[in-house]
């Protein structure tokens, strides 16, 4: 077993390699601050000592004797208590204790003199930028194919160790396809290979496999884990939501091969670019992938600075490797990141809105055009036939004059919502509902009003980016249904016994939805069904409107008593109020609310003879809608708008305008604790000491194709000299040539892609207390090398493909398991399982049942029973999807963070409750029950059944074959061959008999067998199946 | 001397030191430590079967938790915490001071004082106050120790569930059980370590993340058992497929995969193969576990549990089952107990008492049964929910339901066995039930208490992630030294 064999062979491997004088930052420190830091440290200083500099180590703590002796390890206190045998006395007291490698390695460093250099955390190897270093010089230089190799071949020769050799070409074309493509090859794509013995036929494999539009799929699904993506919200409600567009523009991004410096000013803020395409506006989803809380009760900003705070723990890790999250409470126990500095990149992220976006295809922006300009025309064409217009325009221009009477803004003085809706004041005065969305509400809002002889009071629905398709009702489409509207006096603003109706009366309002008049908020009736409502259709939705209420009596409320209005939305389907406002007037004729158009009213206010012929256009647009003679004009036009195509809405952000948040240092990381305000920066360490020019034109790339970032920049015409302070600024400032760490943490993680583990083995944490690199200065020639390739992604997986590296066989001897069980000398391939999507995608790939459809809307494979009623509240409809899209790449399967799809989230895929960087891969025998026996698996073991009897030859011989390929891309070899013949032949004898049993076993739908074979042999073949595709190696990349 | 062997000497001469008298059996003791530590030397936490039993950092009092989490949490003030002075004020507004600042869910305004409906009486000899709407528990009286005095940060479900059960109120971080499992392993080999199971007309509003594993390995993650279909999933074979064309398939299987071993040396083909026969025991294991029907009928009488249904009485009588086959972790959820008193379901006359009902026979039965097996010395029982509910009435819709809001400052649990003081009541709140007055319990403090009696200091159960050693209480958590035998 495995775990009997690696003890001694970490042991050696430590003891050959550092017993020759130990490195103090390498060898000591590490140990120091991981074992002995937490009790003898800054915080702590149990006994009076503390170890955390040469002279405190060397003066001891209470008990006199030195810690530390230079050259005496014996009379080191610090050496003397890691290896004593007393239990009482050993140090460290918890945990486990020092490996012997550790052991041996403190002893040499003290026998060696105890060199403790004074450690500046800014020197740091991660925050010092990379240089490019000189490629080494080996000895075995014909087995090296690119820089990659020398740098790897040169350790191995110091090591005294060969590198493997070359794996076979089955075993390339596999790897290949599966890294770069994540499905297995053909056997037609493998013997296409095979045949092509010409030089250059691994490299032309390379291109085309970087070609596929598969390779987007492959490589976006890595990105997603990090950026968290999930089909749902998270928490109690969990409700769907729709960023699908978002996992597109990822799998588009790749396939286009967007340089890495473009991809992240999109993602971060592609809104804030200049001419933001709607792909760059899609982009900045990234963001929007953290959760929130939608349960009853909640408080909206509670959770809000949860997502802030998600999404810089995301930017850490995905573009950092910085666990700069840990500064929220308080400044960083290990990295020189001050609590401050966390609350300043807070502030980058801290002033957006959270629109939803809708996603059009060219086609529909097309069609939205054609509709505008065919209105137009039918619209001008009215204008010149009609000789009467000029005299009825200017008849109704005269009418329609701006209702008098004044305003006054009715700033509310207490507030809330049922069931559970926490309203929130925004500076004009207005409330807005955000968070929990029940589907009905009531709001009761009182006021103190401060003028006497009120006479009417207008409420104002007002649009918001954070209000889905932007308000001003909660609705999918912005819409609400004001069922009833009362006004009362009240004495005390919670004392309901007292309260004295006012009558309302006279209503009026900028929009009536046919069938929600205005009236219907005051006619005492509170149904489901009656209400004003404001929809107009979908070309003309996100729009103000605004309804009028006459008291009956002129209203003066005593100082002593409040005016309350109750606002009940009885429709359901979140048809309520998302954002609105009241005004009074003591006008003693009240104005009734304006119909005309914001828009239009301000054209009104120009002379005629000023208007441009467009706004001409525009006010013939409103008024042909109010006059009957224009009837059937209207009704033509009203039916091109109903052709008006809508798409769906993703999840964005936008810059904030109004009411822009100042970002304040939370006590201990409680929102509910602010102090001292921040404005946004970086964090110093990160900073060169002395900004180079390079920094304000952040991003600019060094070759050829690059330079349009910084031309961006040019045009935002930001003033540099006034500090950063939008995301646009922090993308700038991730991607720039100076930052540390960007290029090192994407190349460490494309890395560990390929050779199970990065050169960083914590792709997350490339801080002080991280394991420094097993290759630094491979590390740092790779990130050199991706800015200089243009930060392009193919370039460097073209580079690594085609190493001599990453060709070598993954088969590993025992004496190099235990001299290097982990691999971090590279001399094998990695051989691992597949991540939990390509384990689903292998097997329909090998059954042929794969869809190979690529983007869209997430899709609903077969699951047990009783999964989905494990959610909170109704279960969610999990309605498997039709024809082909249940066969789908696991990369579709809707991601419901609470309940995630069992046959992915068995084999490891991540939550996306919180950015996810490194997978970890698992061996359990959950996986081994889904393999066997989840539908979707069974379905294809038959389907692979019925692949291999009609494809596969009439000979059992051949039909083993395809059966292999299929599945690991080989034929059985003859041990193989004979072990499956044996086994097929007991099904045979089990099914003779059995006829319904195969039938069963055979068929997915017993109703309806496959036709036109034989249900005992496919029976059969299917429990063939099923063991191949069970296979370590079928589920594993060798 | 080499290091290694000198190191390993003293290290399984520290751990026997150690493990003396841990009820323990020695045999497992002996042979974990050959295969554990062998390992432990090279890289703990990495390669070993993570799941193989481990040792505790000190003698632990139990060894097996079974943790009841009422989802919805019931209200402390008609169950476990008398408070007279309500219904003396029944209806009385409370003064604007108390309430000035606070948060509520649903409450509006300023709310009313309210009585409890339900009357409390002193049983068994420890004289421990109880509602009578809970009269099973009321027997137990003196087996169990009532914690008046919990109090939590959160006070929206899913937030507060998460923080009982991870430590944190955002999802991700591991839960209580995978802990555990990740500290202790588990002692059972066809069984997983950590078992879940959900009654109830919802799952908990937490979600899965409840039972998830965090950052730790999947390995700990809690395995829901349920009690309709597969009762894990995929345990079935699919149709038409019996035991013995399994058996063939997975000794086919098995010879494959050996022969690729030999081919390339990959120690992971030889823990697949392991993981196919555990796959292939739990077959028989767990369906056997489930079915009831076995059991004596004064069992079931005891329970109220009946062979094929399912729901909170079947689930307590799978737990005491789970904790005899070495199950380390068990862990319950029933909802239904947020008592807002806005429709009669959530009444605290009716839609609490049919939860009580639901229940506290079952509840109560676990207890006696446990104890008659002798096992309820090494079985950790906890009955809670995430937070507790006001002493006030929400008075939602007016419509005359009476029931109490989210409360995050003061509520009641009770625990029992193994390292819990029988028949104390330890804690207090004020007057009104609004506040503790004496001994104050956090979460934390109460997740600490849980792992000492597991044998295992809070503090030092970490696991290194982000470059950070993370633990389930943060960086809080006493131990509640009261509560402890």
């Amino acid at each position: 077993m495995k775990f009997l064999k690696l003890p001694l062979a970490a042991a050696t491997l430590a003891l050959a390699t550092d017993l020759a004088g130990a490195d103090f930052a390498r060898d000591i420190e590490p140990i120091l601050i991981k074992r002995c830091s937490e009790c003898h440290g800054p915080d702590q200083q149990k006994a009076g000592l503390r170890l955390d500099s040469r002279a405190a180590a060397l003066k001891g703590g209470k008990s006199g004797k030195p810690a530390l002796v230079a050259g005496r390890p014996d009379e080191s206190e610090l050496f003397r208590r890691v290896i004593t045998p007393d239990p009482d006395d050993v140090m460290p007291p918890k945990g486990y204790r020092l490996k012997p490698d550790e052991i041996a390695r403190l002893r040499a460093w003290i026998e060696a003199g105890a060199e403790w250099p004074e450690t500046d955390p800014r020197k740091h190897w991660a925050f010092v930028k990379p240089v490019r270093p000189a490629v080494p010089v080996v000895k075995r230089t014909q087995w090296v194919r690119n820089p990659i190799d020398a740098f790897v071949l040169a350790r191995l020769e110091r090591e005294g160790l060969e590198p493997s050799p070359p794996a076979p070409r089955r075993t390339l074309i596999r790897r290949l396809t599966l890294d770069l493509t994540g499905l297995p090859p053909t056997p037609a794509e493998v013997d296409a290979f095979l045949a092509d013995r010409s030089p250059g036929a691994y490299e032309r494999l390379v291109e085309r496999l970087l070609a596929s539009p598969h390779y987007g799929e492959k490589w976006a699904r890595h990105w997603l884990d990090a950026a968290r993506y999930a089909d749902t919200n998270g928490y109690e409600k969990d409700q769907p939501r729709t960023i699908w567009p978002y996992r597109d523009w990822v799998i588009h991004a790749f396939n286009r091969d967007l340089p890495f410096d473009r991809f992240t000013l999109d993602q971060l803020a592609g809104d804030l670019l200049p001419g933001a395409t709607p792909e760059q506006v899609i982009a900045t989803g990234f963001l929007r992938n953290s959760m929130f809380n939608e349960e009853g009760g909640v408080d909206p900003e509670q959770f809000r600075v949860d997502s802030i705070v998600d999404r810089v723990d995301t930017i850490g890790k995905a573009f950092l490797g910085l666990t700069i999250a840990c500064a929220q409470c308080h400044s960083h126990k290990y990295d020189p990141i001050s609590q401050r500095e966390y609350y300043q990149f807070f502030a980058f992220l801290n002033n957006d809105d959270e629109p939803d976006f809708e996603v059009l295809t060219a086609e529909q922006r097309a069609k939205r055009q054609a509709i505008l300009e065919q209105v137009a025309t039918l619209e001008r064409e009215a204008m010149t036939r009609d000789a009467g217009l000029a005299d009825r325009l200017a008849r109704w221009e005269r009418d329609a004059t701006e209702p008098a009477g004044e305003w006054f803004v009715l700033p509310p003085d207490d507030w809330h919502g049922q069931p559970g809706i926490k309203l929130e004041r925004m500076s004009d005065h207005s409330l807005i509902a955000l968070a929990h969305n029940p589907g009905e509400a009531t709001y009761v809002v009182t006021f103190r009003p401060p003028l006497a002889h009120l006479t009417a009071l207008k409420l104002e629905a007002i649009p918001h980016p954070n209000q889905r398709a932007g308000g001003p009702g909660r609705s999918e489409n912005g819409n609400f249904v004001l069922s009833e509207l009362t006004a009362t006096l009240a004495t005390h603003r919670d004392d309901e016994s007292l309260e004295h109706r006012l009558t309302l009366t006279n209503a009026s309002a900028s929009f009536e939805q046919p069938g929600f008049p205005v009236t219907a908020a005051i006619d005492g009736t509170v149904t489901n069904r009656t209400g004003w409502a404001i929809d107009a259709g979908p070309h003309r939705r996100g729009q103000p409107h605004q309804a009028v209420f006459q008291f009956a009596q002129p209203l003066t409320v005593p100082t002593n008593l409040v005016l309350r209005l109750k606002f009940e939305q009885k429709y359901g389907g979140a048809h309520v109020l998302g954002r609105f406002r009241l005004h009074a007037t003591t006008a003693a004729s009240p104005p009734p609310a304006d119909r005309v158009p914001p828009a239009v009213r301000a054209i009104l206010a120009k002379p005629v003879a000023e208007r441009t012929p467009a706004e001409q256009l525009a006010v013939f647009s409103h008024y042909r809608t109010t006059d009957p003679q224009f009837a059937e004009l209207n009704r033509q036009i009203d039916s091109l708008l109903a052709q008006w195509p809508t798409g769906p809405r993703t999840l964005v952000l936008t810059n904030r305008v109004e009411d822009r948040r100042v970002t304040r240092i939370f006590a201990r990381g409680d929102f509910r604790q602010p102090t001292e305000p921040v404005a946004p920066g970086f964090p110093a360490v990160l900073l060169p000491s002395e900004p180079p020019p390079t920094l304000a034109r952040a991003g600019q790339r060094e070759v050829a194709g690059g330079g349009d970032v910084a031309a961006d920049h040019a045009e935002t015409g930001r003033e540099d000299h006034a500090g950063p302070g939008n995301r646009l600024d922090l993308a700038r400032w991730i991607v720039s040539p100076e930052n540390p760490l960007t290029a090192r943490v994407i190349m460490n993680r494309v890395w560990q892609t390929y050779f199970g583990e990065g050169l960083v083995t914590t792709p997350e944490d490339f801080g002080t207390r991280a394991e420094p690199p097993s290759h630094p200065e491979l590390l740092d020639w790779l990130a050199t090398e991706f800015m200089h390739q243009g930060w392009s992604f193919k370039a460097m997986h073209r580079l690594i493909v085609n190493s001599a590296t990453y060709r070598q066989s993954s088969r590993v001897s025992p004496p190099l398991l235990e001299r290097d069980p982990y691999n971090r000398l590279l001399a094998r391939a990695a051989r691992f399982r597949v991540e939990a999507e390509g384990v689903r995608d292998i097997a329909l790939a090998a059954s042929g049942l794969l869809s190979r459809k690529i983007g869209g809307p997430s899709i609903f494979p077969p699951i047990p029973d009783g999964v989905m009623s494990l959610a909170y509240g109704a279960p969610m409809e999990w309605k498997v999807s039709p024809g082909d899209d249940k066969y789908r790449r696991g990369l579709y399967v809707f991601w419901k963070r609470t309940v995630p799809y069992p046959g992915l989230s068995v084999f490891d895929a991540p939550t996306a409750d919180f950015a996810c960087v490194r997978r970890v891969k698992s061996n359990t025998p959950l996986q081994a029950l889904t393999t066997l026996n989840d539908a979707v698996f069974h379905e294809a073991a038959q389907a692979l059944a019925l692949r291999i009897v009609r494809e596969g030859g009439d000979s059992d011989h051949a039909r083993l074959n395809l059966a292999f390929r299929l599945c690991t891309g080989r034929p059985p070899d003859a041990v193989e061959r004979e072990r499956v013949r044996r086994f097929l032949t007991e099904q045979r004898a089990y099914f003779e008999n059995r006829t319904a049993a195969a039938v069963r076993v055979a068929s997915t739908d017993p109703a309806q067998p496959p036709p036109d074979v034989n249900l005992h042999a496919v029976a059969a073949w299917t429990m063939v199946a099923r063991t191949l595709l069970n296979l370590d190696e079928t589920l594993t990349r060798e | 001397m080499n290091p290694t062997q000198e190191y390993l000497k003293l290290v399984t001469r520290r751990q026997f030191f150690r493990n003396c008298g841990t009820g323990l059996g020695t045999l497992a003791l002996a042979s974990l430590l050959n295969r554990n530590l062998l390992a432990a030397a090279a890289d703990p936490g990495a390669t070993t079967d993570p799941t193989l039993p481990r040792p505790p950092h000190f003698a632990p009092k139990a060894k097996n938790v079974i943790y009841l989490h009422m989802a919805g949490a019931p209200s402390q003030l008609d169950l476990l915490d008398h408070k007279p002075k309500l219904n003396e004020l029944d209806g009385q507004r409370v003064p604007e001071s108390l309430i000035q600042g606070e948060r509520f869910a649903f409450i509006k305004g300023v709310p009313r004082v309210l009585g409890s409906p339900h009357s409390f009486a002193r049983h068994g000899r420890s004289g421990q106050e109880i509602s009578s709407a809970l009269p099973h528990l009321a027997e137990i009286a003196d087996d169990i120790c009532i914690i008046r005095s919990m109090r939590t940060d959160q006070f929206n479900h899913a937030p507060a569930q998460l923080f009982v059960h991870t430590g944190s109120a955002r999802l991700g971080r591991p839960s209580l059980g995978s802990w555990v499992s990740y500290g202790l392993g588990t002692e059972c080999r066809d069984l997983p370590g950590f078992v879940v199971l959900v009654s109830g007309k919802n799952g908990p509003d937490g979600g899965t993340s409840l039972w998830g594993s965090g950052f730790l390995p999947t390995v700990h993650q809690g395995v829901q058992m349920r009690s309709k279909g597969d009762p894990v999933l995929f345990l079935s074979n699919p149709d038409g497929m019996d035991r013995a064309l399994r058996r063939q398939t997975l000794d086919t299987l098995e010879m494959l995969n050996r022969e690729a071993f030999q081919r390339v040396g990959d120690p992971e083909i030889v823990t697949r193969i392991a993981q196919f026969e555990m796959a292939y025991r739990m077959q028989a294991s767990v369906p056997e576990l489930m079915d009831l029907s076995r059991e004596p009928a004064s069992v079931h009488e005891l329970y109220g549990s009946e062979p094929g249904k399912s729901g909170f009485a079947n689930n307590c009588l799978l737990a005491r089952r789970l904790v005899e086959k070495g199950v380390r972790f068990v862990q319950l959820y029933h909802w239904g107990w947020d008592s807002h008193g806005d429709i009669k379901e959530n009444d605290l006359r009716y839609g609490m008492v049919d939860r009580c009902r639901e229940t506290d026979r079952p509840a109560a039965a676990l207890v006696k049964d446990l104890k008659q097996r002798g096992l309820l010395d090494q079985t950790l029982v906890i009955w809670g929910g995430e937070f507790g509910r006001t002493p006030m009435n929400e008075a939602r819709n007016k419509d005359g339901w009476i029931g109490r809001d989210h409360h995050p400052h003061a509520f009641s649990i009770w625990m029992a066995g193994g390292g819990i003081k029988p028949g104390i009541t330890y804690g207090s709140t004020d007057e009104l039930g609004y506040f503790v007055a004496e001994n104050p319990v956090h979460v934390h403090d109460l997740q600490a208490t849980i792992l000492h009696c597991l044998g295992l200091e809070h503090t030092k159960l970490t696991y290194r992630f982000q470059g950070r050693d993370f633990r389930l209480t943060d960086v809080h958590g006493e131990v509640v030294k009261g509560v402890l035998a």
